[in-house]
């Protein structure tokens, strides 16, 4: 029998990493193809429509579920087509930059708590750190990134606009982003995602009746971080063909959409992980779950789906109000962020120390 | 471990996925450029370029949002230790606060956040 080596803390903690980001990646690259399935058969029953319904598999047709598997392949053997008047580089870099703080933030999310492998404990998210929140905020600020050098280095007329518009809406609202969770930070005393699910122990406790209007800001912010409707104007197809992404095509538009998908299932995720407990099933306690299964790895692996079920509630409703609720305009999109959820962010913070202080 | 070395391994890993998707239609796909492909896309007219000024408001809101951004950051550190410093804390804050809300009352009196 061949003698296995001898692995010390450090070189599990490694091989973890490593092995749980490839399977959050695995995972992550299947949302895109649900989510513009949903995206294409839900507003067709929302219109009387029947949406793609076509391409299956041989003679079972499977709700046209294998649509988007087929866009994704077209896509892949598409002619990759450069503007020639387009700064190369930053042309081809631009997707990478929108793809990769993206992928950063949904490794910052803790899934669900630590399970045992062989005698090691091993945390549920890829990267732990005390001060997880400030780094999901520091990374998707990154983002903007993305999107103001694709804009730019397109050198188009739709692309610039569409980026500017981008840029300038995604930095406005980071704003009351950050402002709407001090006060769960000032609730709960930390910064640590992990911690700040364990605060939240029993339902009443959860963020969203501690903090309704931290609640508002953020889902607000959640949907003009992504530039999705009712905040699409970056893309707005009447007005700019496409927005930033209009000089791409094959694989990287594919990064793009990807991009934004991650990005929406990361903060569909926070805003589980912060106002709704996070991976703790409601009314039940993770001891008694541990008990009841006699094995934390199953219990561990509840949380898990108790998140991703919390998560699919708001991947859901981003696709709900995309078809319910018609566009902004551009000034009314600045109007909301700086003079109405900026001071409200403001004034939900200094309130919120007001009465923690005179409780305490 | 040191904590941030997930972040390391985490950037890298995605780094060379990211590259090798990027290049995926570069390898697979075909290739027949042409001068007309090659135009960026202007509703079919002949393009002008977007080498052009751009309104002063988008400067103005990166440069507020440099500005408020800071001021949220320094919110965070404030509240992380809220509970250990008390009412001193609090009434720092609201200085800090103060002297910013002035700020931005001028700004909003200057009608720099009015976009019509």
């Amino acid at each position: 029998m061949m003698q296995l080596p001898v692995l010390d803390e450090t070189a599990v903690q490694i091989i973890a990493t490593i092995v749980k980001f490839l399977v959050v990646l695995v995972g992550v690259l299947h949302i895109p193809p649900v989510m513009i399935w949903v995206e294409r058969r839900v507003p067709a029953l929302m219109q009387r429509r029947r949406g793609p319904n076509r391409v299956g598999f041989f003679k079972w047709r499977l709700w046209g579920l294998l649509q988007t598997l087929a866009d994704a392949v077209k896509l892949i053997f598409k002619e990759e087509s450069v503007p020639g008047s387009a700064y190369k580089g930053f042309f081809h870099l631009a997707p990478l930059i929108g793809l990769l703080p993206t992928l950063l933030f949904v490794s910052a999310i803790p899934f669900g708590p630590a399970i045992e492998i062989g005698g090691w404990k091993i945390p549920l998210s890829v990267i732990e750190l005390d001060i997880g929140l400030l780094f999901i905020l520091a990374v998707t600020g990154v983002g903007v990134y993305g999107v103001t050098l694709a804009g730019w280095a397109s050198n188009g007329k739709f692309s610039l606009l569409g980026s500017l518009r981008a840029s300038a809406q995604m930095i406005s609202y980071e704003i009351p982003l950050g402002l709407s969770l001090i006060p769960l930070v000032l609730i709960y005393g930390s910064l640590n995602l992990q911690q700040l699910i364990l605060a939240q122990s029993s339902v009443w406790k959860w963020g969203i009746f501690l903090s309704p209007i931290s609640f508002l800001i953020f889902l607000i912010c959640m949907f003009a971080e992504t530039n999705r409707a009712p905040f699409d104007l970056s893309e707005g197809e009447s007005e700019l063909v496409a927005g930033f992404h209009t000089e791409y095509g094959s694989a990287k538009f594919a990064l793009f959409f990807l991009g934004e998908y991650v990005a929406m299932f990361a903060l569909s995720c926070l805003c589980s992980v912060l106002f709704f407990g996070g991976w703790q099933i409601p009314f039940v306690a993770h001891e008694q779950l541990v008990s009841l299964t006699g094995s934390v790895n199953i219990a561990a692996l509840c949380g898990v789906m108790a998140l991703l079920l919390k998560a699919a509630f708001f991947m859901w409703l981003y696709v709900w109000v995309r078809w319910t609720l018609p566009r902004f305009r551009y000034d009314q999109l600045m109007k909301i962020g700086w003079k109405f959820l900026l001071p409200l962010g403001l004034a939900n913070v200094c309130v919120t120390a007001l009465v923690l202080a005179a409780l305490a | 471990m040191h904590p941030y070395l997930p972040v390391l391994l985490v950037l890298s890993v995605a780094l060379v996925i990211g590259l090798v998707m990027s290049f995926l239609s570069a390898f697979l796909g075909p290739k027949r450029p042409s001068a007309v492909k090659q135009e960026v896309f202007e509703c079919g007219v002949a393009p002008i370029g977007s080498r052009e000024r751009m309104s002063v408001r988008f400067y103005m809101t990166a440069i507020l949002f440099i500005l408020f951004d800071i001021e949220t950051v320094f919110l965070y550190l404030w509240a992380r230790t809220f509970k250990s410093l008390g009412w001193f804390g609090i009434v720092e804050i609201f200085l800090f606060v103060t002297i910013l809300v002035a700020g931005y009352v001028y700004v909003l009196k200057r009608k720099a956040l009015e976009w019509d």
